[in-house]
């Protein structure tokens, strides 16, 4: 892992896979869109409407996704000091709070003609908002953090143990529909089972997959950009020194 | 930073160790939170939360269930309607004016916010609550062997 440790070595791969992975995730995402909303058939309840679950699902998963590897990279950059896990926590910030609020506004706009409201407190939908607030405090605190850096202050390590803390509501929001009696229906997909007919499971899969590579490549364009940003600076402050 | 300390432990596992320490007790202190949370975050009351625990009279409370089926009627104005609210244990009385919500059906998932009045749970507003499955509308109406005919013809 601490081949990545030189940013040249990351820098090389992530040229390439950047634009890989945002070409090959649109094409999937979009194609998994179109066909959700012209193909498949209407569902025997909702009916036309539940053409919307092929974008706030997946963007769910990958709200949720983008915490995960905040929690991740935030744990790497806290025991193995690793130079990239910082960078890569902070890229992950910005898409990831994208995701969480497209899911927030498509689930608004499924509940009022399904459900007859466009918001409750119930514990899903109050503890997916929580993670909206999360997000935007952590890209405060990051924001902050690099101002700090840049004036020769200490570290990001106080980012990073906001993003493990704020893993704790990653589970809440999973058990939420299990703990609680919620307006929000139970999960869909458990263990290897599925209440999701075949016909929308698939285009489900796909635009999942196609919205996690989005997420890739904007995660690694993001990295690219820090990165950047940071020899920017280095230099500037070289040419200051000289 | 990967100077290794001859005898003592590495660094990085003696961090690893504290912060490994840190998130069980942050996981405990979360999971003690959601239990203790478990009655006040609940949404709305089943059925046999009513009838066990009987709410005072005109108290804004939520009732959650099923539409019980066959017990869907609607009233000579036209706008009213009664039905029972049940869980599979206890069975509530609900009457309520107004539209409701399209995906409102007998053997469906409701949540009514209102209150009791006398034995009756009022109504000021109804939320239709759907189950996890998504099943397309064609096969939906069908019945299983039908859908298999259907599978035989077009294959």
């Amino acid at each position: 892992m601490h081949g990545f440790a030189n940013p040249a070595r990351f820098l090389r791969l992530a040229r390439w896979m950047m634009p890989l992975f945002l070409v090959s995730g649109l094409i999937l995402s979009m194609g998994a869109l179109l066909y959700g909303v012209i193909v498949v058939p209407p569902d025997r309840l909702m009916g036309d409407t539940v053409r919307i679950l092929f974008i706030h699902v997946p963007a769910a998963w990958l709200g949720m996704a983008g915490w995960s590897t905040i929690a991740i990279a935030s744990l790497v950059e806290l025991v193995w000091r690793h130079p990239l896990a910082a960078i890569a926590g902070r890229a992950a910030a910005v898409p990831g709070a994208a995701f969480t609020a497209i899911c927030l506004a498509t689930g608004s706009i499924w509940a009022r003609p399904t459900w007859g409201t466009w918001w409750v407190w119930d514990g899903r939908l109050t503890s997916f908002l929580v993670l909206l607030f999360l997000y935007l405090g952590y890209i405060a605190l990051s924001g902050a953090a690099q101002r700090d850096m840049a004036g020769g202050g200490g570290g990001s390590r106080i980012t990073a143990i906001f993003g493990l803390v704020g893993a704790i509501n990653i589970p809440i929001i999973n058990r939420s529909v299990v703990w609680w009696n919620s307006l929000h229906q139970p999960p869909s997909i458990t263990a290897g089972k599925s209440a999701i007919d075949g016909t929308f499971l698939w285009p489900l899969l796909i635009a999942a997959l196609g919205f996690s590579l989005v997420f890739g490549g904007v995660v690694l364009a993001r990295m690219r950009t820090l990165l950047a940003d940071i020899q920017a600076e280095a230099r500037l402050r070289r040419k200051a020194m000289a | 930073m990967s100077s290794t300390s001859s005898g003592g432990i590495k660094p990085k596992h003696q961090r690893l160790v504290l912060l490994v320490i840190a998130l069980v007790a942050l996981i405990g202190a979360g999971l003690l939170a959601a239990y203790a949370l478990s009655n006040q975050a609940s949404y709305f009351y089943v059925p046999s939360d009513l009838v066990k625990d009987r709410p005072e009279q005109g108290r804004a409370i939520r009732l959650g269930g099923m539409v019980e089926k066959g017990s869907l009627k609607t009233r000579a104005d036209g706008v009213t309607i009664d039905f029972i609210v049940g869980d599979g244990k206890a069975r509530v009385p609900v009457r309520y004016t107004g539209i409701t919500p399209d995906l409102f059906v007998e053997g469906s998932g409701v949540v009514a916010e209102g209150r009791m009045e006398g034995e009756t749970f009022v109504a000021d507003n109804l939320l239709a609550k759907h189950d996890e499955k998504y099943v397309p509308r064609q096969m939906g109406d069908m019945t299983a062997a039908q859908a298999k005919e259907v599978v035989a013809e077009t294959k």
